[in-house]
């Protein structure tokens, strides 16, 4: 595989970072280029909203492979620079200081940018963003003790952020346009875990709130509601998802959804051009349907992925999705497909923890939801991803009994 | 020079499972394997710091709660990306329905 035109990498976050690595693992030995408009070096986003505000862990922590790992692999790192344009007829890239370079295959892993509250205001100083290290570093002198903190939107972002800021002594006080927390995401029981969770330990949570704009002199110091009420605040942290960036790829005439198009085999319309990580819409194992998941595990997957696809293999991307996100003390998981259940069984956990399975009519596992303390739930969910991907028939009864281990389930101890 | 230190009860772990150890500031992992040997490790992933014990044991192997992080408790060898620092391992006896870990002197 050892041709005279590079694969080239766009995008060196975590997807970008992680396929890099992975092809040299894998065996490549051609010339590989990595290009990110951020000076950093690729990382993991997940510390940004919880270790990196708190102190408990250094940025560098974060970093996906050294400086010298990447040097003495021989992977070309071109941080600073964008992509202006893809040539997929030439099979060439330009950037923005017009250099053009010539690529065997080409890798989009281009990530998404934190959408922006289009109201009056939004450009004041103090209305802040987290979706980079810089973002984060930004943030972080913030939050101390006596500053007033507004978060807009009640999603993991806005949540984590929000646990973080109480827990360095901010008043803190999340506007959420919906109806209940991370609705997207969540079943509704969680959702009021987490609300009851918020509320116990100092945060107010307003839902079904509309903001109208943020006020300020230079800098901001309210948040105007759309019924005229006047929240006084220090800093706003909007956090209301991400907009995928896919503008290289349409302006390149491939094909764009929710994401940039790609098949099983993370491949898109143009056969010499790959897209993985929060950029890409994939469809899904189960239903088929296009899909675009912004995770840690889908990043790291599809990145390593898409690494064995470019030297050859051809086996489809079939990787079970799964998430966390931790709050204050406590934490919730996620895998599989909750969205096609046909019924819902419910394990009540000590500490007012709760395991909630998802089983299609076959009564065969399609997804599991988990909230407790610490990471208690964690080995149940990673035993209920064993079971997912088991296809086993299960007994419901044996599902609500916390007396009843998942791990006796798949090794089939436990008679059904 | 290490010295021996009473980590738990023999019954405080069921088979293939494991259990968090915390001393003099320091946390350990101690693991009880389907064949009845007992090992043990540092208590935290080397990725990021959580704690093994709310990890999933599989035979011989530990899962980290959190990412995909995969060792062979018995060598403490990581198995794969995101994780590639092996865990430190530390000697293991049994003794008066005790399991004791040595601890290198401070």
């Amino acid at each position: 595989m050892n041709h005279p035109a590079p694969i080239i990498i766009v995008g060196a976050g975590h997807a970008g970072g992680r396929a890099a690595l992975a092809l040299r693992e894998q065996g490549y030995a051609g010339r590989l280029l990595l290009i990110g408009d951020e000076s950093h070096l690729p990382y993991e986003r997940p510390a940004l909203s919880k270790q990196l505000l708190l102190d408990s862990q250094p940025a560098d922590a974060c970093h996906i492979g050294s400086a010298e790992q990447y040097q003495t692999q021989a992977i070309e790192r071109l941080a600073g620079v964008r992509v202006a344009a893809i040539q997929p007829q030439a099979r060439r890239i330009r950037l923005h200081d017009g250099r053009e370079l010539d690529y065997h295959r080409l890798l989009l892993a281009t990530g998404g940018r934190a959408r922006h509250a289009s109201l009056p205001g939004a450009d004041l100083a103090g209305v802040q963003l987290l979706r980079t290290l810089d973002d984060a570093a930004a943030l972080r002198p913030r939050l101390h003790t006596g500053q007033r903190l507004l978060v807009v939107g009640g999603g993991f972002i806005g949540l984590e952020v929000a646990a973080s800021a109480r827990q360095l002594g901010c008043a803190v006080t999340v506007l959420e346009a919906g109806d209940r927390l991370a609705a997207r995401a969540l079943p509704p029981l969680i959702s009021e875990k987490l609300l009851a969770l918020h509320r116990a330990r100092g945060v107010e949570v307003r839902l079904g709130c509309q903001i109208a704009a943020f006020r300020g002199d230079g800098s901001v110091s309210a948040v105007a509601l759309a019924d005229g009420e006047l929240l006084a605040c220090d800093t706003v942290l909007v956090g209301i998802g991400i907009q995928p960036n896919t503008e290289l790829a349409a302006a390149a005439g491939l094909a764009v959804g929710n994401g940039i198009r790609v098949d099983a085999r993370l491949r898109t319309s143009d056969a010499h051009i790959y897209a993985v990580g929060d950029a890409c819409e994939f469809p899904c194992p189960v239903s088929g349907q296009p899909q675009r998941l912004e995770t840690w595990r889908n990043a790291e997957e599809q990145g390593r992925h898409v690494a064995r696809t470019l030297l050859g293999a051809d086996d489809a991307y079939a990787a079970l999705p799964w998430f966390w996100s931790d709050q204050f003390d406590h934490s919730l998981q996620l895998a599989g497909q909750l969205q096609a259940a046909a019924n819902c069984v419910t394990r009540a956990l000590p500490d007012d923890g709760v395991l909630l399975f998802y089983l299609d009519t076959a009564e065969r596992l399609q997804g599991a939801c988990g909230w407790g303390a610490g990471n208690s739930i964690a080995r149940d969910i990673k035993l209920a991803e064993m079971l997912i991907r088991s296809g086993k028939a299960l007994s419901a009864a044996a599902l609500a009994d916390p007396a009843c281990s998942l791990k006796s389930l798949l090794k089939g101890v436990t008679s059904v | 020079m290490s010295h021996w230190i009473a980590a738990c009860d023999v019954d405080d772990i069921e088979q293939e499972d494991v259990l968090r150890f915390d001393h003099a500031g320091r946390t350990y992992a101690i693991y009880r394997a389907p064949d009845d040997q007992f090992y043990a490790t540092a208590g935290t992933c080397t990725h990021e710091k959580v704690h093994l014990a709310d990890g999933l044991v599989m035979d011989h192997i530990i899962e980290c709660p959190k990412h995909n992080g995969r060792f062979d408790y018995r060598s403490g060898k990581a198995l794969g990306a995101p994780v590639c620092v092996n865990l430190q391992t530390y000697p293991v006896k049994l003794e008066g329905g005790r399991v004791w870990i040595a601890l290198a002197d401070a």
